[in-house]
């Protein structure tokens, strides 16, 4: 137990200082000057001269001694400061508290979505076996074989281009959740299924399972008392797993459907080249999949207390 | 598995359909007339025909020409990234298990960085140091894949070093590289070969989806997901171009998972 949380603390040092190396060498590394492309963002490409430039390098210190800068600029991360975003100039930490806002309810949603195709699906395939399995796996093949935002893609051509059901891209409307978030819940249900099946089918096998029905409890109440639990706990320590197909599939279809999210924030960030928002939008990212993944092994520990240090092991 | 080569049927059409992909991007890489930048825009958003195979795209570039330098492109990134992750992945790995306890340690500490973030957010900020290389790709991507393996491989290991026939080979005197090919290799070869294939798709996913979000490779070069993002404007007149990067990033990943086999 004290384990795990040590573990993922060190991790979660290992974020501030692999985003703020990460991000300090990008800052150094870009081509061409700084202060020239940053005002040149900024006050647009016509308007660019060495008087601007000059002003920018003053105003963003861009001429200290690297090391120094380096470890500068380490200590405001380690105490949350990120600075402004050199595009706008708002404050860092205002946007990014706004898009994790939108990311969490695209997640909550297309996870809760996820769950209740998954898991129906998975209990069905390992209570019908074949015919219904096969067909069940094989759909989830193909599902599994396209990546997150060809689905996105498709459903975008199918339901907002041709039939216009739900609108195409942006933000604000129950509608607008839709799309994306039944993107990102099939994709997800296309892997979990597979985990809810063999570890259903491993429990309705075992002879813990057939003794409680031969002493005759009925199905359900062998499913509710014997059942449930076991097929949980694989179930809920995969899930930590798939957090990563998560958030990489955030970034993927925030992208595509222009949900205003960290995912989004952080591809277009990259894109304009501004290191503040990359930095924070990173950031966030990392500590949040971190904190999850906590959270997962403590539900792990509290389901199976019996592993609880085995499952340190696992991620 | 590796000793005997004996596919299952799925692994046996997973194969067939990454070799006539592969020999798609050979062969069009090699006959086609048209290279993959030539525009041509009197004839723009045309339908396959006798000239251009596949079409034209909205520069009146040749799709087959694109698609087959997309496709070879895909190939190559995934097959380094994993010769890659798999050599060096399965080398610490062994030596971790193996070897001594500090390196074991070390390298505990070091998976354990790594595994903080997710992997896209890494590749992403790799890829925005040096925007639209392949290398950076490549490493990134390998950076990323490794840890699979080294975690795969060292828990078998540890297992395989306690058991009775490779200690009585050590007993007997028996060099290590031999102890290793007679005991360790065999068993976690299979292993190796199945996170090779998901690597491969991975790598593959990766490289296309940075396309798409325009921080991959960089037009006018010729990449599955970038041309997913060029050519999806175009959806309602000329379907067939969005359909092609499609359709083959879909039958690449498919070829890779049936490869792989059943156990992940």
């Amino acid at each position: 137990m004290k384990d795990i949380l040590l573990k993922r603390l060190l991790q979660l040092l290992a974020v501030v200082w692999g985003v703020g190396t990460l991000t300090f060498i990008l800052m150094r590394a870009l081509p061409g000057d700084m202060a020239y492309r940053i005002a040149a963002s900024r006050y647009g490409h016509d308007n660019v001269d060495a008087q601007a430039a000059t002003l920018v390098r003053e105003e963003l210190g861009l001429d200290a001694n690297p090391f120094l800068l380096y470890i500068n600029w380490l200590f405001d991360l380690l105490q949350f400061k990120l600075g402004d975003s050199l595009v706008s100039g708002t404050p860092v930490i205002d946007s990014v508290q706004h898009m994790l806002g939108y990311s969490v309810l695209l997640a909550v949603t297309g996870l809760f979505i996820s769950i209740l195709i998954a898991i129906p699906l998975g209990l069905l395939s390992a209570w019908k076996g074949n015919p219904i399995d096969n067909a069940v796996m094989a759909f989830s093949s193909v599902v599994r074989a396209m990546p997150v935002f060809v689905i996105g893609v498709i459903f975008l051509m199918l339901f907002a281009l041709h039939w216009n059901w739900f609108p195409v891209a942006g933000f604000g409307t129950p509608a607008h959740l839709v799309l994306p978030a039944l993107t990102l819940a099939l994709s997800l249900a296309a892997v979990s299924n597979r985990v809810v099946k063999s570890s259903a089918q491993r429990v309705f096998k075992s002879s813990f399972y057939t003794f409680a029905q031969v002493k005759g409890l009925s199905k359900w109440r062998t499913f509710h008392r014997h059942g449930i639990r076991n097929i949980a706990l694989p179930v809920v320590a995969f899930f930590g797993i798939q957090l990563i197909s998560m958030i990489e599939g955030i970034v993927m279809i925030e992208s595509l459907f222009s949900w205003p999210g960290i995912g989004h924030g952080l591809a277009h960030a990259i894109f304009a080249r501004d290191i503040p928002v990359i930095q924070g939008a990173a950031l966030i990212m990392g500590v949040l999949f971190v904190l999850l993944n906590t959270l997962i092994d403590l539900l792990c520990y509290w389901i199976d207390p019996r592993a609880g240090d085995v499952k340190g092991e696992r991620a | 598995m590796m000793n005997s080569m004996t596919l299952t049927k799925s692994q046996k059409i997973g194969g067939i359909l990454l070799l006539i992909l592969l020999s798609f991007a050979i062969s069009g890489d090699l006959f086609s007339s048209y290279s993959i930048s030539q525009q041509d825009l009197n004839a723009i958003l045309e339908p396959p025909n006798g000239e251009h195979w596949l079409g034209t795209d909205h520069f009146g570039r040749s799709m087959l020409a694109r698609m087959a330098h997309a496709i070879g492109v895909s190939f190559v990134l995934g097959l380094f990234c994993v010769i890659t992750a798999a050599t060096i992945g399965t080398f610490l790995g062994v030596w971790a298990a193996w070897g001594s306890k500090r390196l074991d340690n070390i390298m505990g500490i070091l998976v354990n960085i790594l595994l903080a973030l997710p992997g896209l957010v890494i590749v992403l900020l790799l890829a925005a140091i040096v925007p639209g290389s392949f290398l950076m790709l490549y490493f990134a991507i390998s950076l990323v894949q490794w840890v699979e393996y080294f975690r795969v491989v060292r828990a078998i290991t540890q297992t395989v070093i306690q058991s009775p026939a490779l200690q009585s080979s050590q007993i007997m005197g028996f060099g290590r590289w031999y102890q290793f090919k007679r005991h360790i290799w065999p068993s976690i070869a299979p292993a190796v070969f199945t996170l090779a294939a998901f690597g491969c798709a991975n790598a593959i996913l990766t490289m296309a989806s940075l396309g798409f979000i325009y921080v991959g490779i960089q037009p006018p070069l010729a990449e599955l997901g970038l041309m997913t993002v060029e050519l999806f404007p175009f959806y309602s007149e000329a379907p067939w171009l969005l359909v092609q990067p499609l359709l083959v990033m879909a039958l690449m990943v498919l070829g890779f998972h049936l490869l792989a086999g059943k156990q992940k």
